[in-house]
C-alpha cells in the first residue's frame, strides 16, 4: 500500500511551494558588482572645510558656496526626522565621505578621454554611453558617485534649445538659469535630508526646455554609487519653459555592500504655463541581504512646482530597492487648473522598509490630482504609504483621487496606510479608497490548475495588480520595470 | 490497461479533519460521459478538486491511476498538463490579468512541459479567435481581465473556452449549470459537445438533470455520504428528477 506516501501528498505542494517562494524571494541582485577604478575620494567627515573642498573641486562660484554653507549651518540646528513608519539605525554622519570621483583626465569631451572601465560599468548596466551604441530615442546623463560620467545626444538636444548636462556643468555653463531655480522649489530649509544635500551635493542632471519645444526623446540619468563609505547626494533641476514637454527617466543601482550606504537627493521641477513634465523613477538601489544586512538609504526630496496655468507634473515610480526608503514625490498645483499626477509601485520584502507617498498641494484654482500607490510587501518588510492632499483656502473647485492598494505576499510584513486630507476650501471634492488584499489560495490555485507554476502565477498576479502605474512608464522602461518585479517577486508567496 | 483513461480505487480525501469522501470507486474510459450527481453537500466539488489537486484537500486513502499515471503524486500543474481540467464552480477573479495572458501563460507552460517552444504571438491569436467561436464568445473577451466583471454565464462560457484551448483528455465540470439561464446553458452544453471525441471523456457534476438534457450521459452515478450509492444509465437521472434524493437518502439511512 502506498498511501503514506500519498497521505501528506496534496498538503505537502503549500510546503513546496513556500520552498521555492523562500528560495526564490532571496533572488540575486544582479547590480552588485563593484568597479576596480581609481578614484579620488575626500576623507570622511563633515564640516565648514570639507564642504569648501567639494566647492574648490568643482570649481564653483561663490554665491554657490554661500548656499552650501548657509545649508549646512541650517543642517547643523535639525535633527532627523522620526514621524516616518521606519526603524533606521543611527548614522554617523562623520563617518561618510562626500565626494568620491573615478578620477579622470580634464573633463572629458569626448568619449575617447572617458575611462573605458567606466564605459564598461555603464554597459553591464545595461547603459551603453557610445554615441553609435547609445540607446535610440534616450539621452542618458551617467552618475558615478559623486559627478557625471559622460551625458549622450547632447549636441542633437542643443540644436531645439534644449539644455541636458550634468548640475556642475551648468553651474558653468549657466549659472543664471541654475542660480535662478536652485532651490526654489525645494528649499534648504525643507528638511534634514534636503539641509544636507544643500551643503553636500556632488552631480546630477540639469534639464531646460525652452518655450514650446516638445523634447523629442527621452531623457534619463542614471545614477551608480561605486565606492564604499560614501554617501550619494544628487541634485536634479529641471525647468519646462511654457508650452514646453519634457518625459524624463531615472535609473539607479549600487554594488552588494555589507555597509549602509546613504542617498540623499533632491529633485526640482518648475512646470511652467501649459507645460508638462512627466517624471519616471525606477529604483533599484541595493537592498541589503536576507537578513537586512547592508543596503541603501533611500532619503530623498522630490517636489514640483506647476507655477504655469494648465501645467501638469506626473511622477510615476517603481521602488523595488534601498534597505530604507523615505520618499515623498509632491506636487504644488499653483497655476490655474493645474494638474498632478502620482503613480507608485513600491515593492518590500526581506527586511526591506519603505515610507513613501505623495504630496499634493492645491494652491490654484481648479487644480486637479491623482493618486495611484501599489504597495506590495513579502518576507518581514514593512510598507507605508504616506500621503498629503492639501487645499488651500482660495483654491476653489479642486479635485482629489486617491487610491491607494497594498497587497501582501506574506504572513509575517506589513503594510500601512497614512493618509493626511486637509481641505480648507468647500468647493473641493476629495475621494480617496484604499484596500488590503492578498494573493489567494484560490487564485493561484485556479492557475495551477490551467498548468501555470506557482512562481509564475505569482509573477502574472502581481504584474496584474501592478498593472495601472507601470501602463504610466514609458515604453522604453515599462518592459525592464516589468521584469524587475517579476525578479524581486518571483514566488514571494509565503 | 490502456483503454481506461481514469481509474480511481478507494479515495478518500478529507478537508480541515472532517472526511468528505469516503471510498470512491470510478473507472473512466474514453469516449465516455458520467455525471455525477446527488445531494447538496455529498462531497461532489470535493471529489473534482481532489481530483485536480487543490492543496486544501487531504488524501488519506487511496489511488487514483490517470492514464498510466499516478495521479495523486502530481502537483496540480502537471495534472493540468498531462490532461486534466476542471471547469470550476465559481471561477476566480485575477485582476489585471488579461485573458490574453494568462492563456498564453498556461499553453506555453503545457508546450514547456511538452518540451516543446512557447507559441509564436501569431499562432497564438489564431488559436484564441478559433476557440473563441466556440463558446461564441466576443473578441472583447482577449483584453479583459481574468473573470473579472464577468457575468455569471460569462464565467462559464469562459471555463469552456479555456478547456477549448487546452484539449484535456479528462473534463470535469463541475456544476457548470448553475447559475445559467437556458440560452446560456445552451450554449455551454454546445460547447462541451463540439469537444467531445473518442479519445476524451467528461465527468459532468451537478445537482439537476437538467444540463443532462443537452449533455448526454452514458453513466450516471449517484453520490451521497462521500460513496457512490447508486450506478445507472441516463434513466437513473430521469428517476432523480422525479423522485428527488429522498429515496436515496431512505436507502442509504
Amino acid at each position: 500500500m502506498n498511501n503514506d506516501k500519498e497521505k501528506n501528498k496534496p498538503e505537502n505542494k503549500g510546503d513546496e511551494s513556500r520552498e521555492i517562494i523562500d528560495d526564490v524571494t532571496g533572488g540575486e541582485y544582479k547590480y552588485g558588482f563593484t568597479t576596480d577604478i581609481d578614484t579620488d575620494i575626500i576623507p570622511t567627515g563633515l564640516n565648514e572645510d570639507v564642504i569648501r573642498l567639494i566647492s574648490t573641486k568643482k570649481g564653483e562660484p561663490e554665491w554657490l558656496l554661500d548656499f552650501r554653507l548657509k545649508a549646512y549651518r541650517h543642517w547643523l540646528t535639525l535633527e532627523m526626522p522620526k514621524w516616518a513608519h521606519l526603524d533606521i539605525p543611527p548614522i554617523d554622519y562623520q563617518a561618510i565621505s562626500y565626494y568620491a570621483a573615478p578620477r579622470k583626465k580634464e573633463g572629458p569631451k569626448s568619449l575617447d578621454e572617458v575611462d573605458p572601465q567606466l564605459l564598461d560599468t555603464f554597459n553591464r548596466l545595461g547603459i551603453p554611453l557610445q554615441e553609435q551604441k547609445a540607446l535610440a530615442g534616450m539621452a542618458v546623463d551617467a552618475v558615478m558617485d559623486s559627478v557625471s560620467v559622460k551625458t549622450t545626444h547632447r549636441e542633437k538636444l542643443a540644436e531645439l534649445g534644449i539644455i541636458f548636462c550634468s548640475f556642475s556643468e551648468a553651474v558653468k555653463d549657466y549659472p543664471d538659469l541654475v542660480r535662478r531655480y536652485l532651490g526654489s522649489v525645494v528649499s534648504y530649509r525643507d528638511n534634514f535630508f534636503a539641509a544636507l544635500n544643500s551643503a553636500v551635493f556632488s552631480d546630477g542632471s540639469f534639464v531646460y526646455i525652452p518655450k514650446g519645444v516638445r523634447c523629442p526623446m527621452e531623457l534619463s540619468t542614471y545614477f551608480r554609487i561605486n565606492a564604499s563609505g560614501t554617501g550619494q547626494f544628487e541634485r536634479t533641476l529641471i525647468v519646462a519653459d511654457d508650452d514646453a514637454y519634457v518625459s524624463y527617466l531615472e535609473g539607479c543601482t549600487a554594488p552588494m555592500r555589507d555597509e549602509n550606504q546613504l542617498h540623499a537627493a533632491i529633485v526640482e521641477i518648475v512646470v511652467e504655463d501649459r507645460a508638462e513634465v512627466k517624471y519616471s523613477t525606477v529604483q533599484n538601489w541595493y537592498a541589503g541581504d536576507k537578513d537586512g544586512k547592508g543596503g541603501v538609504y533611500n532619503f530623498v526630496t522630490k517636489r514640483g512646482l506647476c507655477r504655469g496655468d494648465y501645467s501638469k507634473l506626473s511622477w510615476t515610480q517603481v521602488e523595488t530597492g534601498s534597505a530604507i526608503t523615505w520618499k515623498y514625490p509632491s506636487c504644488v498645483l499653483a497655476g490655474e487648473g493645474s494638474v498632478g499626477e502620482f503613480y507608485s509601485v513600491a515593492v518590500t520584502r526581506n527586511r526591506q522598509q519603505a515610507d513613501t507617498g505623495t504630496k499634493m498641494i492645491h494652491t490654484g484654482r481648479r487644480t486637479r490630482s491623482t493618486i495611484v500607490s501599489k504597495g506590495i510587501s513579502a518576507g518581514h518588510s514593512q510598507n507605508s504609504y504616506r500621503g498629503l492632499v492639501k487645499i488651500a483656502p482660495k483654491a476653489d473647485g479642486c479635485r482629489n483621487y486617491t487610491q491607494c492598494d497594498s497587497l501582501l505576499l506574506s504572513s509575517t510584513c506589513g503594510a500601512h496606510t497614512f493618509p493626511y486630507i486637509d481641505v480648507m476650501n468647500d468647493t473641493a471634492i476629495v475621494e480617496h479608497e484604499a484596500t488590503t488584499s492578498k494573493i489567494s489560495e484560490e487564485q493561484l490555485f485556479y492557475c495551477n490548475q490551467r498548468g501555470i507554476p506557482t512562481e509564475e502565477a505569482v509573477a502574472l498576479i502581481v504584474n496584474g495588480y501592478a498593472k495601472e502605474v507601470m501602463n504610466k512608464l514609458p515604453m522604453e522602461f515599462a518592459v525592464e520595470a516589468q521584469k524587475l518585479l517579476q525578479i524581486t517577486l518571483e514566488g514571494s508567496v509565503g | 490497461m490502456s483503454d481506461i483513461l481514469l481509474n480511481i480505487k478507494n479515495l478518500h480525501a478529507s478537508v480541515d479533519g472532517k472526511e468528505i469522501l469516503k471510498g470512491i470507486n470510478l473507472t473512466v474510459r474514453p469516449g465516455e460521459v458520467h455525471a455525477i450527481m446527488g445531494p447538496n453537500g455529498s462531497g461532489k466539488s470535493t471529489l473534482s478538486e481532489v481530483l485536480a489537486g487543490n492543496p486544501a484537500f487531504s488524501v488519506s486513502e487511496g489511488e487514483v491511476d490517470f492514464h498510466g499515471k499516478e495521479l495523486l503524486a502530481l502537483s496540480p500543474e502537471d495534472r493540468s498538463h498531462e490532461g486534466l481540467f476542471l471547469s470550476f464552480q465559481y471561477p476566480v477573479e485575477i485582476p489585471g490579468v488579461s485573458m490574453v495572458n494568462f492563456m498564453r501563460a498556461a499553453v506555453n507552460a503545457k508546450r514547456k512541459y511538452f518540451n516543446e517552444p512557447p507559441m509564436s504571438a501569431g499562432d497564438f491569436l489564431k488559436l484564441m479567435r478559433q476557440k473563441r467561436a466556440i463558446v461564441e464568445l466576443d473578441n472583447k473577451l482577449a483584453s479583459r481581465s481574468v473573470n473579472e466583471g464577468f457575468s455569471g454565464g460569462e464565467k462559464k462560457r469562459n471555463e469552456i473556452f479555456q478547456m477549448a484551448v487546452l484539449e484535456p483528455r479528462l473534463a470535469i465540470l463541475d456544476e457548470t449549470d448553475s447559475g445559467l439561464d437556458i440560452d446560456a446553458l445552451r450554449v455551454v452544453a454546445g460547447g462541451v459537445n463540439k469537444l467531445k471525441n473518442e479519445r476524451n471523456a467528461t465527468i459532468v457534476i451537478t445537482h439537476y438533470q437538467r444540463l443532462l438534457d443537452y449533455i448526454k450521459p452514458d453513466f450516471v452515478h449517484v453520490l451521497y455520504k462521500g460513496r457512490i450509492v447508486r450506478t445507472g444509465g441516463p434513466e437513473l437521472a430521469l428517476e432523480l428528477e422525479e423522485k428527488g434524493y429522498d429515496w436515496i437518502k431512505e436507502d442509504n439511512r
